[in-house]
């Protein structure tokens, strides 16, 4: 009945060529207890000068900028805001489309490479959640706000009420409301879930009365117990699933608010998916803005390796491609649709007097930066990595805005034609939104367990009881 | 100290270790005890029997649950309650009702398989009786601790201390149940 076991010496004998080998998931791996250690330090220990550094200036943007923005806005109207005819949707449809974007990638980490079994995900995929459920709150935010009275807000919801009101179950923008939220409790609870072992953790090692406490709240009398993990790995692996729905579906539904309008560069079949790919990419760049000096600053080098920033790039290399492809159908069918309103658009995105710029940072960034990706030199360059990131982040929202601005200001009439710019009020309240990301991000890494302990444990090779170093043994035949 | 015995608990250094105690303690007959481990142990839960789990089922049955409701809710709202004509289509119709009703789904069963999870491993509860033990917060760090509980018809103090002692189990104390 007992297992087959095996030695040292057998197992290397099995094993591939040295330049066939996967790359170690956690380099210098010296046990488990070690890696429990060193992946609680940075939340057990002294907070370093640094983070009060980025802290401080993010919670001021989060906790005075976003609130005065966001206070007057309210209190005064829409009109504040640069929007106005023919360009209603300006910087708050842009930043939604932009946050929605950026937690795309945070789910497809943890949950799509968790269904396709790949264990380097482990050691990101928890900083990979946070972002999500974060860049969801921020994004959910402003198309409650720019409907312009936001005491109206729960019209949206379908609740009973006297004036015999219910949503419009047609309209694309209904089912972004469900979308958005379901969105932000589905990531939400899938990445708490991820954290009740490790709260388990941080519970076991507390040293004051208070942590303790919090700790032991929050993990809910987990024990670890075989039968626990059992029906929690179920959990899981349904979550992983449904999230992985959420991926294609979220941003689905954002790119139907535009291409069931009748506007020339908003009206194309492929903007569903074009939507998806975007917010990947997008959010893969974010991953590597948060990754490259978080590992650095956070001493996890050795968890959070070279190789898998290096799988990250890839990654963001394979979106990019895919949005190239994209950006030259949307001009192909453009074109080949011989319709004047398109062409006029689409021509009017690179050579338009009034927002070609933004155009051809999108070519440049998306289609041109990114290709750079290809080379392993710059893959294991960080800093490469890090302006990569940053320049994607940019090129995405330049996308987002010659999408939404540069398809509304100039339509079918001339004698209809306008101009955009965002008052100080959009630039206030986009700066607010990233001050509160940061902000939270920053709390998180602080307080929370930001990888998860338990499952980077779980694919160490001292977890798997057939390896020698998991206390695998060869028998003396059956007894 | 109270009479009460919660159980017996033994400490091992490594999952193939755990794995082959359990194995043993299974074949020997015990049926009431437990494998606490800082991550899941594959094989494990073959050695101990257990079953698929149903936390899918309850992610399903919430699911569709929250699927039916979504179709009923918009025929109640846009067909029964409050007809109106929209852009001169039917007042009730399947294809209309699909992206909410899927959503939904989806919010419905990540509920349902948090709900199931937490319901089947009975959490969130206040306290266990192995928390009380300072070695058992060896658990969640780098050690395997078997339980066997006093419930179990085979338990006997000190034949089932010399069985796990046999199979290589250290820190072997017992566990009270002071509740």
């Amino acid at each position: 009945m007992s297992e087959p076991a095996i030695n040292l010496e057998e197992f290397k004998m099995f094993a591939p060529p040295a330049e066939l080998r996967r790359a170690p998931v956690v380099e210098g791996n010296q046990g488990l207890s070690w890696l429990t250690d060193k992946l609680s330090a940075f939340a057990e220990g002294r907070t370093p000068i640094w983070w009060w550094a980025f802290f401080l200036p993010a919670a001021f943007a989060a906790t005075v900028i976003f609130p005065v923005c966001l206070f007057y806005q309210v209190f005064t109207g829409v009109g504040v805001w640069g929007n106005n005819h023919p360009v209603m949707w300006g910087l708050d449809i842009v930043n939604f489309i932009w946050w929605v974007g950026v937690a795309h990638a945070g789910t497809l980490i943890s949950a799509l490479l968790f269904l396709t079994r790949q264990h380097w995900r482990t050691t990101i995929g928890r900083m990979a959640e946070a972002m999500t459920v974060f860049s969801v709150a921020m994004a959910g935010l402003y198309p409650a706000i720019h409907v312009g009275r936001a005491w109206f807000d729960w019209f949206m919801f379908p609740v009973p009420n006297s004036n015999g009101l219910w949503p419009q179950f047609r309209s694309p923008l209904m089912w972004d409301v469900f979308a958005v939220n379901t969105y932000l409790v589905v990531s939400s609870l899938f990445w708490f879930m991820g954290m009740i072992p490790d709260f388990a953790v941080f519970r076991d090692r507390s040293k004051t009365r208070i942590r303790k406490l919090i700790f032991s709240f929050l993990a809910m009398g987990w024990t670890g117990s075989a039968r626990q993990w059992h029906h929690y790995e179920k959990a899981y692996v349904v979550l992983c699933g449904l999230c992985t729905l959420l991926v294609f579906t979220v941003s689905s539904i954002v790119g139907l608010d535009f291409c069931t309008a009748q506007i020339a560069g908003w009206h194309a079949t492929i903007f569903p998916l074009y939507f998806v790919i975007g917010a990947v990419f997008c959010g893969f760049g974010m991953m590597l803005v948060l990754l490259v000096p978080l590992r650095k600053l956070c001493g996890l080098e050795n968890v959070i390796t070279k190789s898998h920033v290096d799988k990250v790039a890839k990654l963001t290399l394979v979106s990019g491609l895919m949005i190239a492809y994209i950006y030259l159908m949307e001009f192909f069918i453009a074109w080949y649709s011989g319709d004047p309103y398109e062409r006029w658009v689409f021509g009017h995105r690179l050579f338009g007097h009034t927002y070609m710029v933004m155009g051809w940072i999108l070519i440049v960034v998306n289609v041109g930066v990114t290709q750079l990706l290809w080379f392993k030199k710059i893959r294991s360059n960080l800093f490469a990595l890090f302006v990569i990131g940053l320049l994607i982040n940019i090129g995405m929202w330049s996308e987002r805005f010659v999408i939404v601005v540069g398809s509304l200001y100039q339509d079918f009439l001339p004698a209809n034609w306008g101009k955009y710019m965002p008052t100080i009020w959009d630039i206030g309240l986009y700066v607010g939104t990233l001050g509160a990301f940061f902000m939270l991000y920053l709390l998180f890494i602080k307080f929370l367990p930001m990888i998860a302990i338990s499952e980077v444990k779980g694919v160490m090779p001292q977890a798997d009881p057939h390896h020698p170093l998991g206390g695998a043994q060869k028998e003396a035949g059956h007894e | 100290m109270s009479d009460k015995i919660y159980g017996i608990m033994a400490e091992f250094n490594s999952p193939g270790e755990v794995l082959r105690a359990a194995q043993k303690v299974r074949d020997v007959g015990y049926r009431r005890w437990d494998v606490f481990t800082p991550f899941p142990i594959h094989g494990l839960d073959k050695v101990m029997g257990l079953q698929n789990s149903l936390v899918g089922w309850v992610s399903l049955f919430m699911g569709a649950g929250a699927f039916a409701s979504v179709v009923g809710l918009i025929w109640y709202s846009n067909a029964f309650d409050y007809p109106l004509i929209v852009g001169g289509k039917p007042m009730f119709s399947v294809p209309m009702t699909f992206v909410p009703a899927y959503i939904m789904l989806i919010m419905g069963a990540a509920i349902g398989a948090l709900m199931g999870m937490l319901g089947l491993n009975q959490l969130p509860r206040l306290h266990h009786p192995l928390l009380d033990k300072s070695r058992f917060a060896g658990a969640s760090n780098d050690k395997f601790i078997l339980v066997i509980g006093a419930m179990d018809k085979k338990f006997c103090a000190s034949e089932t201390r010399r069985l796990l002692q046999e199979l290589g189990g250290t820190h072997i104390e017992i566990v009270e149940d002071k509740d």
